[in-house]
């Protein structure tokens, strides 16, 4: 059974469609990273799999429906959004005691063995610790919660590099099994690119790129064109062309390696080089045939309207 | 909303070996949640502490010249004695009633409302704690704990008054014993049966309030007051009556008619406890129709919570 199923996902706030028609599925077991410009319905998508707010069109987590179930849902999922959520009054032995008193699958002692690997102190309040000590603290909770589906919503966010790349090490390494699932997003796109195994590009509330990393390996080729061969290349359609240095680095989409070695030095594209070039191709003209959505009519996503001040 | 909302199954979902039967009988969401709110709010026992202190220490200081005037006390008629000697403890009584009254209607207005205006609510929607859950456990507030709070501390205070009286007398080589024409025991079961007659009377209030904290985005005073300004005047100018402004005030201050069976001679003391008219109280539609407001409040609230997110 898939871990998030949706058809026809759909989100309106007044007159703006935030979510257009989401149809998506994702197996128990993948790390999904979906990524977007702001406003492009990242957080409205992530709220409606949560249960934090009403849709349209079908949607099941883990075979429930989010909305009518969020405290049975929340037994087996785990979220953290940005970093600032925690409540900035609490005591971290009180918030220990809390998550046990209220969570059937959290482990504690697993939770203080995260915590003894920091510097936070049990007595500390939150206001009192460092926004890398509570984004490690919120963490360390959520790990401990034995759950099914992860949702991180930014979770990096307004983080130092030390702190971002402890987050998903320690993700990868303490927490993430066959048997569980993780949606992040985020926008901080290259820390996340070995961590994934599936993508997806969402813009104005709809999907414009799904593919597993695997397919993204062997879809995928970046090639730094020799001066000579730029003709030749571009006669290859590329989605994408930037210079660097002086020199062009096309994106091809579905090439042949062979064929492009000959014209220059081939690379694996980075996530965020592909998303510039899609994005890009989405607000004007050539758009390759193999992406799924279209350009579309409508006004701008509100992911945020309600979720951020 | 969404379209299919009545296929949610009951049962879990991935038969995994860990699923059947949640082990949520070692969860207590409930009693978590109220503790939450303890530690949050400590201005539900820090408050009534302070005013507890400044009474204490008012009364020592009163009890310069105590010796004389409880002389003059006890010359009088043992009903008159007692109602002079009992009267302090009577004003520490209400005072700290309506200090506890106080409290309750500021944590409930910000009850709600904090918990979005500093986006935790983020964090406590990420639990398996349902939204009824968590507006009952914060309706506990006011209704039990407050309550519990002012007796308990209402006891304590009225013990060391007692305390202080006794050392003054001894000191004055008067015997200590005369206070004790106070019957405090049955003062106390008096208090606690108002204390509990109060809460209900004034449940619609704390709902009222606990709705608004979750509905607006801010002003919470303003419009939980407002309004009621509002319609109040409404009806004086449009109608010149005041039957609105007399329905708050009879539901902020009406419970002692029902629930007690004054004496008619001392309009306002208690002397016994065949006083207490728990049947006649319960009887009373007014009270049936406040709690019938305070639950459709309190739902309404429950609702409202599913829909909001951080302001």
């Amino acid at each position: 059974m898939a871990c998030i199923e949706t058809r026809g996902l759909r989100k309106v706030f007044g007159t703006t469609i935030a979510l257009e028609g989401i149809d998506l599925r994702v197996e128990e077991g993948r790390i999904l990273g979906i990524i977007g410009p702001n406003g492009a319905g990242k957080t409205t998508a992530l709220n409606a799999i949560l249960g934090l707010t009403s849709y349209q069109g079908e949607l099941k987590v883990l075979g429930r429906d989010p909305w009518a179930a969020r405290e049975h849902l929340m037994r087996d999922v785990s979220f953290i959004a940005d970093v600032a959520v925690l409540p900035r009054w609490i005591r971290v032995s009180q918030m220990l005691d809390y998550v046990a008193g209220v969570h059937p699958r959290f482990d504690r002692a697993k939770a203080e063995g995260f915590l003894a690997k920091t510097t936070i102190k049990r007595a500390s309040k939150v206001r009192e610790l460092s926004k890398g000590m509570v984004a490690q603290l919120h963490l360390a909770l959520v790990m401990a919660i034995d759950a099914k589906l992860l949702v991180l919503d930014e979770p990096t966010l307004g983080l130092d590099i030390l702190y971002r790349k402890q987050f998903y090490d320690s993700l990868l390494n303490d927490y993430f099994d066959c048997s569980r699932t993780i949606v992040v997003t985020t926008h901080q796109v290259e820390e996340v690119q070995d961590v994934l195994t599936d993508l997806m590009f969402i813009d104005r509330g709809r999907i414009v790129l799904e593919c597993s990393m695997e397919e993204f390996d062997s879809r995928y080729f970046e090639v730094m064109v020799n001066p000579e061969h730029l003709a030749a290349a571009r006669a290859l359609k590329p989605i994408y062309e930037r210079p660097v240095f002086g020199r062009s680095v096309l994106l091809f989409d579905h090439g042949d390696r062979d064929q492009l070695a000959a014209l220059g030095e081939v690379r694996r594209p980075s996530i965020a080089d592909l998303f510039v070039a899609v994005m890009s191709n989405q607000a004007g003209e050539a758009q390759p045939p193999s992406h799924r959505a279209t350009a579309r009519q409508g006004g701008q996503g509100t992911e945020d309207r309600d979720q951020r001040s | 909303m969404n379209t299919q909302s009545n296929a949610v199954p009951e049962l879990p979902v991935n038969s995994g070996v860990t699923d059947p039967g949640y082990s949520t009988e070692k969860t207590r969401p409930m009693y978590w949640s109220v503790r939450r709110e303890l530690w949050e709010n400590r201005s539900i026992y820090i408050a009534p502490l302070i005013v507890a202190a400044v009474q204490v220490f008012g009364f020592a200081i009163s009890t310069i010249g105590l010796a004389e005037r409880r002389r003059a006390v006890l010359l009088l008629d043992p009903a008159h004695q007692r109602a002079a000697i009992e009267q302090p403890y009577d004003l520490a009584a209400m005072m700290m009633i309506f200090t506890v009254f106080i409290v309750g209607v500021f944590y409930c207005l910000d009850a709600l409302h904090g918990e979005r205006r500093d986006r935790s609510i983020l964090f406590w929607k990420s639990l398996p704690v349902s939204d009824l859950t968590t507006v009952l456990s914060k309706a506990t507030i006011p209704l039990v704990i407050l309550p519990l709070v002012a007796f308990a501390i209402i006891v304590c205070v009225q013990l060391v008054m007692v305390l202080e009286t006794g050392v003054v007398l001894i000191f004055h080589g008067m015997s200590p014993a005369t206070t004790w024409v106070v019957p405090f025991f049955q003062n106390w079961l008096v208090l606690l049966y108002a204390l509990v007659a109060l809460a209900l009377w004034h449940a619609p209030i704390y709902g009222w309030l606990l709705l608004v904290s979750g509905w607006v985005r801010r002003a919470t005073f303003l419009w939980a007051v407002l309004p009621l300004i509002a319609i109040g005047v409404l009806e004086k100018i449009a109608f010149n009556t005041s039957h609105f402004a007399s329905m708050v005030k009879n539901r902020l201050m009406g419970f002692a008619p029902g629930a007690f069976d004054f004496n008619p001679h001392h309009s306002t003391a208690i002397d016994s406890l065949s006083q207490l008219t728990p049947g006649s109280y319960l009887s009373t539609p007014a009270l049936w129709i406040g709690l019938i407001f305070a639950a459709v409040f309190l739902a309404a609230a429950v609702q409202l919570r599913r829909y909001r997110g951080p302001i």
